[in-house]
């Protein structure tokens, strides 16, 4: 049986042509729907961590701890433990890189996909001359590119501050978490822009956490309801939970005293002194 | 009993797909409020044709909500302010006396506009030739029920089918994506036994083409309100599970479930 007959083609041409196929599985980022798919994929590692990265740093708020017979902040206990993550199975902090590769890879790809997806958007549309209304699209889903943007240099610049620790105004000390954040986030601008960059982040999550399923194909009408109030909700914990680091800083309800520990970052004594 | 409304339109004008385009204003006055929209753009044109002018060419066909040959932007509205109407279920009382509408037609780069507020919308018609169709013996059509098939995947099929293939969903999404419209064709025949057995294909060569013409799906959500039948945005996601699914299937095993 042959495809239908039909009484005439249509007569316009495609505004792009179709790639030629790619083995598998490069071809599922071929097309339009497949990297959604990347995207969504990526997106939801990247979730992941945040959240991790989130509940991790939580431990700023237990303060000093006694570990291994010394007295030590607890988030440098932290610190520790995941540079010795699945330590007998890998070397010191060889597991800690494959998973901080994983997320440059996700990284990567989000942004590539997105920038993919935008330029097909923009040569596919066209503008309304006069004012058009938005009755579903919110804030979150049409601002996506730009929030996302912003989070990507806020992350630049968190990486600069608290992990290779380059920014001029404070002293940076390895392996003393606990100094490094509270000094880094007691200086209210530093501290307003986290928690901006954070409002970002979760207007992001309002829209990507919900938007992943649908991307996904994952859509039941027996639960469709939840997949708004998920994402809601994991904006909302981001959002709360990571703008609670500064403003506990920049209040005093966490700070870093080098009394109370016996290994004291050097600067903090400079300082005392 | 009926009122009547003066009406100020504002109405995108061009003369031909490569014309320049405005916008123009035309008074429309003693429009009866039980006048469709289409019928208000009818009295326009009366008026038009007796001064001698050109009149106003607008997509219409059957006029009762079925075919979906009508369609324009009204007020920055795929269809106008009515929630699940097409244009020419659209009336006149929805508006008030004294107000100043403004129409624009379809805008997406697939869609040129050949007249005014007619655009060319044949790319839906590529997408359904890539696959909108299922291969059936010809000869004495099957007795009714000869294929049973559960009442809810005969709702849903029939929900997907509603699509009246007007294009609002492109219209009103920013991307100019086709999605909810390949969505709606491709489940209305993905979902029943008649369609199985060009399932996977359909869904890939139906995407692939949707992909050569217009955008890709951000999931807004603006399709779905604009849709003259509120087809669900639920069928994008079946639409992107089939899709992904066929790229990765054993199509040897795809008689199985
Ligand atoms: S004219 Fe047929 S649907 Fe409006």
């Amino acid at each position: 049986m042959a495809s239908p007959t039909l009484a005439k083609k249509s007569s316009l041409n495609p505004i792009r042509r179709r790639s030629k196929p790619l083995p598998f599985p490069l071809n599922l980022y071929q097309t339009a729907v497949g990297k959604k798919w990347v995207m969504a994929i990526t997106g939801l590692m990247l979730l992941g961590f945040v959240i991790g990265h989130m509940v991790g740093n939580l431990k700023m708020f237990i303060g000093v701890v006694e570990h291994n017979d010394e007295r030590i902040y607890d988030l440098d206990v932290y610190a520790e433990f995941l540079q010795e993550l699945l330590v007998p199975i890998f070397p010191p902090t060889v597991f800690l890189w494959i998973l901080r590769g994983g997320l440059l890879a996700a990284v990567t790809l989000h942004i590539h996909s997105m920038y993919s997806l935008t330029r097909m958007n923009l040569t596919s549309s066209i503008k309304y001359k006069e004012k058009r209304t938005w009755i579903a699209a919110n804030f979150a889903s049409r601002s996506m590119r730009y929030s996302g943007m912003i989070v990507f240099f806020y992350i630049i610049f968190h990486l600069a501050d608290l992990t290779f620790g380059v920014l001029p105004w404070y002293e940076f000390e390895r392996h003393q978490v606990q100094w490094n954040v509270t000094e880094s986030l007691s200086n209210p601008v530093v501290a307003a822009f986290y928690i901006i960059a954070n409002i970002l982040l979760s207007i992001h999550i309002f829209h990507g956490a919900y938007s992943m399923f649908q991307s996904l194909g994952i859509n039941n009408p027996r639960y469709n309801s939840l997949r708004r109030g998920f994402a809601t909700g994991v904006a909302i914990l981001i959002c709360v939970g990571n703008s609670a680091f500064p403003v506990a800083i920049l209040t005093g309800v966490v700070d870093y005293d080098p009394d109370l520990v016996d290994h004291p970052a050097e600067a903090s004594l400079v300082e005392s002194e | 009993m009926s009122r009547t409304l003066n009406l100020e339109l504002k109405i995108w004008r061009q003369d031909g797909p490569d014309a320049d385009g405005r916008f123009e204003v035309y008074p429309a006055l003693g429009i009866p409020d039980d006048a469709s929209f289409l019928e208000m753009l009818d009295i326009v044109n009366e008026e038009l044709i007796e001064e001698g002018r050109a009149p106003i060419e607008f997509p219409h066909d059957c006029r009762e909500g079925i075919c979906g040959t009508c369609g324009m932007m009204i007020n920055g509205k795929a269809h106008g302010p009515e929630k699940g109407t097409a244009v020419c279920q659209l009336h006149m009382r929805k508006f008030n006396d004294g107000d100043a509408i403004v129409i624009e037609p379809w805008r997406a780069r697939a869609f040129p506009v050949l007249r005014d507020l007619v655009v060319d919308r044949s790319p839906l018609d590529s997408i359904i030739e890539a696959g909108g169709y299922v291969t059936a013996p010809t000869g004495t059509a099957a007795d009714a029920n000869d294929t049973p098939i559960p009442k809810e995947v005969a709702d849903s099929a029939m929900d997907a089918a509603a699509c009246i293939g007007c294009g609002a969903c492109v219209a009103a999404c920013p991307n100019s994506a086709g999605q909810l419209f390949t969505a709606a064709k491709v489940w209305h025949l993905n979902s029943l036994p008649q369609g199985q057995a060009e399932r996977y294909r359909r869904a890939e060569n139906m995407v692939e083409t949707m992909e050569q013409f217009f955008g890709s799906c951000t999931n807004h959500g603006e399709c779905s309100e604009a849709c003259p039948k509120e087809i669900s945005q639920d069928f994008i996601a079946y639409l992107n599970r089939d899709y992904m699914k066929s790229k990765i299937k054993n199509r040897r095993l795809a008689g199985q479930s």
